[in-house]
Order: structure tokens, then sequence, then C-alpha cells
């Protein structure tokens, strides 16, 4: 039985301030390796919060992280950045493809900072692009593709490196409902191929779509 | 766990070129306060040096060793008279090569007799011994110079400028001037003189004549001294004391090479100046780029936030834009000395002097402007790094 690709235990992130605010109030969750999981909540109620500690971004004020089975909470900041870079994927909601840059290379930089020779990164972000069904779109710009194609091209950087999790924060927000469900379609067809995908949104739809819903509010797991 | 985030350094010079390649005219104008900056100071020095080697080299040809001896000048500004035996006592001085006297004459030239009294054309006459030619190191354009012979005839000698003024440019038997109501034939015209301006715009002819036909007493007025290389300064300051022993007060030695080496003083002095107005424009536009670097920095917060969570340390988001910064500023530099460099070029090729340009010159000016850079990149660099990821993602 190898251990849980997130294991977080009695997680509390307080910011500092007069009067301090809990964002995450002593949250535990455990993620299997494979599993599909949406957490839900209405804005405010600490999801994003518990993206940034699960993806490392982030520390908790006190309590346990595990993410693949290495406790992230005692290490520097340079070895966090190292850790993302081999383990984490990460799907944004603006999509975040810089904008001098082709969809091929935009990909291919999510392995700049594993020190990839050039050649293989694009040829790995190539097979990324074919496998999110933009193979036609290498050499375009990300202000030449339509909205969900974007988001297809975020999602190809964040598996390109068969990353252990890959964490989403509302990847259909900025979409209409059609290219939504498409990026739901292929959320789910890469959980079928192995990849453990975390995503976090207020969108009761999507969440439908995962495996296993985990519902937040003020700060603490009220419903798995 | 021993990984650790590594960028490759071919990678980093891609990033440093990945803001400047999204905004071109902004990085092009960021870069041009150094470009101005650096090009007025490498064209300044190069054109300074350039015409400094000019000088020196003229200064060179023409020798350090010419000294002239006046008797200061008459209260109508002519030159006044030396003693008549000065130039065989300065003749008989130690380190002295040889010494040639001339007389300016108060007889003015004229082309024929038919032209009015009042057009002399500032042209003097002066009655000049034969050894001139010699102590000043000239040589004739066209015929020659007068000798022990042709000193008693009414021959003379056209100075480069006066030739040009009496609309005479060869010697032939007709040639003629007329001075002091006779003809003079023209038996040479002289090349131009850098150390004694005077006699260009002088028409020269024999001590013997003058005295004979042109109511000249005898007495010299200027008298041309070259001496050894190596007894200048000796000879220098004993001249006016061996050509006036009695009021040695009176006389004036000049070495007619200082002013050349003044002119490369003044140039010294003008071209500081620029320099401070060069540094100038160079700190105006390390302010640029930091103005820039800033405005990168704060526009591309969600960048650096992807970055950070695709696996970059802080140095590596640090080495990005000070890579950046660096790059802007040596572009500029690049720009700048090359501007610079064909300035100089261009000009010292204009006014017939050699390309001069010091080696270490563009090499100092494009480690200055890599200097400029990361200095002008430090602040906002250090700020992108700083920034939490979630800071930055939260846009």
């Amino acid at each position: 039985m190898t251990a849980p690709v997130v294991e977080i235990v009695e997680v509390v992130r307080r910011y500092p301030g007069r009067p301090p605010v809990e964002s995450l109030r002593g949250i535990s969750l455990a993620i299997e390796a494979g599993e599909l999981v949406a957490v839900v909540g209405p804005s405010g109620s600490g999801k994003t919060t518990l993206l940034h500690i699960v993806g490392t971004l982030d520390r908790p004020s006190s309590g346990a992280v595990r993410i693949a089975g290495v406790d992230t909470t005692g290490m520097t900041d340079g070895r966090l950045s190292a850790f993302r870079a081999a383990h984490l994927g990460f799907v944004f909601q603006q999509f975040f493809l810089l904008e001098g840059l082709s969809v091929l290379e935009n990909v291919a930089g999510a392995l700049l900072y594993r020190g990839v020779e050039s050649k293989i990164r694009k040829r790995q972000a190539a097979a990324a692009l074919e496998r999110v069904g933009l193979g036609h779109r290498l050499s375009h710009k990300p202000n030449e593709l339509s909205g969900g194609e974007r988001q297809r091209a975020a999602i190809a950087r964040a598996v390109v490196g068969g990353p252990d999790l890959v964490l989403a924060d509302e990847p259909t927000g900025n979409l209409d409902s059609a290219s939504g469900a498409q990026i739901i379609e292929l959320l789910q067809e890469l959980n079928r191929d192995g990849t453990t995908i975390a995503v976090v949104t207020h969108n009761v739809e999507l969440a439908q779509a995962m495996d296993r819903q985990v519902v937040m509010r003020d700060g603490l797991i009220v419903h798995e | 766990m021993n990984e650790a985030s590594r960028l490759r350094s071919r990678d980093l010079l891609g990033l440093a070129t990945l803001g400047i390649r999204m905004r071109r005219l902004r990085a092009g104008l960021s870069g041009l306060g150094i470009a101005i900056g650096l090009a007025a100071i490498v064209g300044v020095v190069g054109i300074t040096q350039s015409s400094e080697s000019d000088l020196l080299g003229q200064i060179d040809r023409l020798g350090t060793n010419l000294l002239t001896v006046e008797n200061g000048q008459t209260f109508r500004g002519s030159e006044a008279q030396l003693p008549a035996s000065s130039t065989a006592m300065i003749g008989r001085m130690p380190g002295v090569e040889h010494v040639a006297a001339t007389s300016l004459l108060t007889e003015p030239v004229y082309r024929t007799d038919k032209v009015p009294a009042f057009e002399t054309g500032g042209i003097a006459v002066r009655a000049v011994d034969s050894f001139l030619l010699a102590t000043l190191d000239g040589a004739v354009l066209a015929g020659t110079f007068l000798n022990p012979a042709t000193a008693r005839y009414p021959a003379a000698v056209l100075g480069f400028g006066a030739a040009q003024y009496l609309g005479i440019d060869r010697v032939d038997t007709s040639t003629r001037v007329w001075i002091g109501g006779r003809w003079f034939s023209v038996v040479g015209i002289l090349n131009r003189f850098a150390l004694a301006p005077e006699i260009d715009q002088s028409v020269l002819v024999g001590w013997s004549i003058a005295e004979s036909d042109l109511g000249f007493n005898g007495f010299p007025t200027r008298i041309y001294v070259r001496a050894t290389t190596d007894q200048v300064q000796q000879v220098d300051t004993l001249l006016a004391a061996t050509a006036d022993p009695q009021n040695p007060e009176q006389v004036v030695v000049s070495r007619p090479s200082d002013v050349l080496a003044a002119r490369i003083a003044v140039q010294a002095s003008s071209t500081s100046l620029v320099l401070g107005l060069g540094a100038v424009a160079l700190l105006v536009g390390a302010v640029g780029i930091a103005n820039v670097m800033f405005v990168s920095v704060l526009e591309r917060r969600s960048e650096i936030g992807l970055r950070r969570a695709l696996g970059a340390t802080r140095p590596h988001i640090a080495a990005q834009f000070m890579a950046e910064s660096v790059l802007l500023s040596g572009i500029g530099g690049l720009t700048g000395v090359a501007l610079g460099a064909a300035a100089t070029a261009g000009y010292a090729l204009d006014q017939g002097w050699s390309v001069l340009l010091p080696a270490f010159l563009p090499w100092a000016s494009l480690g200055a402007a890599v200097a400029i850079g990361a200095a002008a990149g430090v602040y906002p660099a250090l700020l992108a790094a700083r920034l939490a990821p979630t800071d930055a993602l939260r846009s």
C-alpha cells in the first residue's frame, strides 16, 4: 500500500491582523493516488487557501502536510520549489499562459526549472499537447486560441512533467458551459489514465462530475 | 529528497529576452539613455584622441625645437627692432643649429603698380636671411628660395597665403610684384608653415636689396632659432639676454609648438565637460532602466507566481529580472558604443585624421553598461523574488 498523495492533518492557516483571520481552522484530508476530487465551497470558505497549502505555495500555521509521502512543512523555500517542479502541476482559472511565447513554449516552460534540455522539453510538451487535443496548435500564440483551447494548453502544461498531483483552481471559471464541459471531460480522461487530480470550485456542476466531493465552509470541511 | 530546482544558463538568457521581446518599443526607449550617454563619451574621447594624435603628429613633424625672438611690439602693433648684433650673438650660442633674422619692412606690396595704395591685403614685406628656409625646415612649392646671390637683386619669394592673395600660383620669368616703387621678380612660392603663420602672409626679399633699395636700416625684428632638441631649454632661457644684453626684459622668446600643445590642453578641458554630460546621461539612463524594471515586475506578477508554481526558486526569479536589466542596458551600451565609434570614424576621416579609438574604451563602456544594468536591476529583481507565490497568483 503506497502512501496517500495528499495527507494533511489538523491544518490551520491563520493570517496575522486585528483580529487575526483563520482561513483554515483545522482541516484533515487524505487523497489517494488516482483519485479525482472536487473541493467545493462558496467564496471565502478557504478552498483556495487549502489548494495553496496542498500545492506547497503556502505554509500552514500549524498542522502536518505530507504530499507524495514527503513532509513538506520544514522544507526551505528552495526545496519546496524543487518539490513543486518534480511532483505538482497547477491549472488556474486565468490560464496564466505567457503571451510572448507559443503554446509549445508555454508548455515546455513547465520543465524549465528541472534543468531539462530544450529539445527534450519541446518533445515532451508536444506529446502533452497532443494528449489534450492541441497537437495542431503548437506554434500558435495563446491569444490566437479560444478560451477552451487555452485552458487545455494550461492543462497540458500541468501534466507535462508527469506530476503526482494536479491542482486545478476553478478551471472552468472563465469558460462558457460548452468549453467547460470539454475541460471536465479532459480532466476525467486524464484521471482515467492515472493522473491524480484535485479541483477547487464553487461550480456544483463541475463538482458533481468528479468522483468525490469535499465540501468546505468557513475554513472547515463540513461534508464528504 | 535531494533534488533541487535547476535552471540552465542558456534558458536564463532566453528568459531575459522574454520581457524585451514582448515589449520592444519600451525596451528600446529604456536603453536609449544608456546609448546616448555612451555614444557621447565614446565619440568625444575618440574624436579628442584622434585630433590629439594628429596634433602630436604635427608637433613631432614640425619639431619642438624652433624658437622665435621678438622685441615686443611697438605702439602701432608692428614688430619692434632688435639690436643688429643679436643674430650673430645667437648664432654663437651652444646648442643653436640654425638662426635666421627677419625684419618687417614698412613698404607694402602690390600685384602691379596700378593697384590703389590702400589695397595691401594685410600682406607684409619682410627682409630675410637666406638661412630662413633651413631654420624653419620649410620647403618651396614652386621656384627656389633666396640665396646669397639673389638676395642682392630685386627678387621676391611669396609666402603661401601671400601668393594666394596676390593670385600667383606659378613662377616664371614674367611674374613680378610691385614693392616700394619698383618691380621685384617672383623667384619662389613657399609651402605653408604651421609654426610660422606670419611668414605665410609675407612677401620675402633679400637683406641686401632691402637695405639698398627699400630704405631698410638693417635691424632685425624677429629671429628664428633652431636649437638641438636636447638643449632647447637652455637655449630658451639664455636667448633673451643674448639677443639684447642691455634690455633682456623687453625681448620675447616664444616656442611656436607651444601653441599647438595649448590646443591639446584646451581640447582636454572641453572634453571633460562633455564627459560629465555623458555621465549624467548614463545616470538618467540607469534611472530609466530601473523604472522600466519596476513596471515590468508589477505587470508580470502573475508570471512570477506561475514560475514559482512551476518550480522556480527565489534566486531564479531574481536572476531572470537581473538578466533582463543587464541585457537592456547592455543592448543600449552596444548601440552607444557603435554610434560613438561611427561618429569618431566619420569625424576623423572628414578632418583627414587617422581614426584613433583606445582599445579599452569599447570594453570599458560595455562593462559600464552591464554594471549600470545590474545596479538598476537589483532592487526590482529582489522585489520580484520576495513576492510570495500566493500573492503573485492572486491577480
